[in-house]
């Protein structure tokens, strides 16, 4: 953040360089900038075969102005320019009511309630595991391999399947999603907390042996308590991973609804645009959640007396 | 009672020159309890027969401690010096039911070690406070009272009671990070005081602390045992401070873990820092570095 100042020592005229707002957003804004730049000269270079393409095959003569003013309009480029995404973004959003099967908020609702049933179930069986892992050194080593062998499998190859031995049990729609999205995330969560569960001291252990305390106790009064660093850190990780489970999920079951639904569609019909704005919903409900973990976890250390 | 620090202050530090007294002052130490009972059989706090520890390492066996033999008395102030590896650490944790033996008995307050555990006799304090750090200094001591099913009225009333004794009232909502180490420790020295257990087993507990804070804390914790009339074992690697604290010094020495002599040491109760000057004190000094040498402890 201060490199930009360091890189300008103090002129007279640089004032506005020392501005506490230009030390905190330049750096980003630049950067965004910078992504946004790459962006416009790859969708033109990108798109420049497929216009001229377009353009000749009308036989009309065109400008090298009109050329890339093509690249940057086309209706199914290959690599849509960030206005137009923007622009399919903000009317998908703002242009229908929230219950609208064309609105992105109604897809996103879907997908994220998804996520967080995925996300919840993944937590608790994440915990579970790592408790009767903490507990017993036969659980254990029965256990940990397969964990880990779970993991190893392809997402993509086991969600038709857990959607079809699902649908025969005659469980359908938000279920089977949220169950793929709970397989995906509960691994980082057990690691984390088998991590933390085993992170007290050996001489607060110690100190619980000596004040006699119940394994119970031990649970509620120390390791719990330290595992809580554990905790958030595993939970960051997982709630992306649950909301990607729960995308990935949408896919193979040929869901209606869902972000996943529409990059099936987009995809089918060749709708780039309309592809990148489901991205970008994705993106931003990610960046979200990862949010509201954070608040959390902020939230929580002030009440265990986290140093400022 | 002078004041010096504002508990209020955020990261007050213990100043070795505005040492706030350890013990409040205002009440008296006593001194002559145990002096009349000097003459009468006094019961047996801690008895150890023919105890010997053998740990199995990677490279063979470890003998932490052979055929040791050990009776201490109610009241006592009881100092384990010897050389690092000498076990006296080890001395105390099986004695606190941390480590079982592997052969001979052992009895505390007249009951085994294992029984003393489950009763809550003894409290333990390690080399370092091993705090809590998410519950703040009055949660942390009443950590033991909850697990211990003391009702609520009772926990907080103990707490105000035991930080008033190492004088640390005001620190209540303070977290463990915003004390000193000094006083986190008295912290730690509250906390096993808490539940009122007839003996108190220390740990090096000044061991990571600069000597001048030490000397201050060794004085506030010879009133304190005046006050509380607790039998105290106590580990340390400090020749003055054992002297300076003990009625009674166990001289240990290592491979195999055992005791070259126990030396009584008759001070009065309310001895001040400057016994240390004084030959009686240099003379027991003395005979442990005799015992320390005769016991191998310097060789390489």
């Amino acid at each position: 953040m201060t490199s930009s100042a360091l890189a300008f020592p103090a002129s007279g005229a640089g004032t506005w360089r020392q501005h506490p707002l230009v030390v905190r957003y330049a750096p980003i804004v630049t950067i965004v900038l910078a992504l946004i730049t790459i962006w416009y000269v790859a969708a033109v270079l990108m798109n420049l075969a497929l216009v001229r393409g377009g353009f000749e095959r009308e036989e009309t003569p065109y400008t090298v102005s009109e050329l890339i003013a093509g690249t940057m309009s086309a209706e199914r480029p290959l690599l849509p320019a960030p206005h137009q995404v923007i622009a399919a973004f903000t009317d998908s959003v703002f242009g229908y009511v929230p219950t609208a099967p064309r609105s992105l908020v109604y897809h996103s609702m879907v997908t994220l309630s998804a996520t967080l049933l995925g996300f919840a179930l993944g937590a608790v069986l994440g915990i579970v595991l790592a408790l009767m892992i903490v507990h017993s050194r036969v659980l254990e080593k029965s256990l940990l391999p397969w964990i880990i062998c779970s993991q190893m499998v392809p997402i993509l190859a086991l969600a038709p399947i857990f959607v079809v031995v699902l649908g025969v049990m005659g469980l359908q729609g938000l279920l089977p999603k949220s169950i793929i999205s709970a397989y995906l995330c509960f691994f980082p969560i057990t690691i984390g907390m088998v991590k933390g569960f085993t992170a007290p001291d050996p001489m607060q252990l110690d100190l619980m042996r000596t004040w006699s305390a119940t394994p119970r106790q031990v649970l509620a009064k120390l390791r719990w308590p330290s595992a809580v660093p554990y905790l958030f850190a595993s939970l960051k990780v997982a709630i992306t991973i649950s909301l990607i489970g729960a995308i990935v999920a949408e896919l193979p079951t040929g869901a209606e609804a869902g972000i996943g639904a529409r990059l099936l569609a987009g995809s089918y019909y060749g709708q780039t645009i309309q592809i990148w704005s489901a991205l970008l919903a994705s993106a931003i409900l990610a960046s979200g959640l990862i949010g509201l973990v954070d608040l959390a976890e902020r939230l929580v250390g002030l009440r265990m007396g986290a140093r400022p | 009672m002078p004041k010096l620090l504002k508990p209020s202050d955020p990261g007050v530090t213990l100043r070795p020159d505005r040492r706030e007294p350890f013990v409040a002052r205002s009440e008296p130490a006593r001194m002559n309890k145990t002096a009349k009972s000097d003459s009468l059989p006094q019961r047996l706090a801690v008895d150890v027969r023919d105890v010997s520890l053998t740990f199995e390492t990677s490279d063979g066996k470890v003998d932490a401690l052979s055929n040791v033999s050990l009776q201490i008395a109610e009241g006592e102030f009881v100092s384990f010096i010897g050389p690092s590896g000498c076990g006296k650490t080890t001395m105390l944790r099986v004695i606190a039911d941390l480590q079982q033996p592997s052969v001979g008995t052992l009895l505390v307050n007249g009951v085994s070690a294992e029984q003393a555990r489950l009763e809550r006799r003894y409290g333990y304090v390690f080399q370092a406070p091993a705090l809590f750090p998410w519950r703040t200094i009055e949660k942390n001591l009443k950590l033991p009272l909850e697990i211990m099913g003391f009702p609520d009225s009772e926990q907080a009333q103990r707490a105000a009671r035991y930080l008033a004794l190492v004088n640390l009232t005001g620190f209540e909502r303070k977290y463990p990070w915003q004390l000193s180490g000094g006083m986190q420790q008295r912290v730690s020295i509250a906390r096993a005081l808490s539940f009122d257990p007839a003996l108190l087993l220390m740990d090096e507990p000044f061991g990571a602390l600069d000597e001048i804070v030490r000397d201050h804390l060794n004085e506030q914790l010879l009133q304190l045992w005046g006050k509380t009339g607790k039998t105290v074992l106590f580990v340390t690697h400090s020749i003055p401070e054992a002297v300076f604290l003990s009625t009674k010094i166990v001289v240990m020495s290592p491979r195999p873990g055992r005791i070259i002599d126990v030396i009584d040491c008759n001070f009065p109760r309310d001895r001040a820092l400057e016994i240390r000057e004084t030959p009686e004190f240099l003379k027991i000094a003395q005979r442990i570095r005799v015992g320390l040498r005769a016991g191998h402890s310097y060789d390489e």
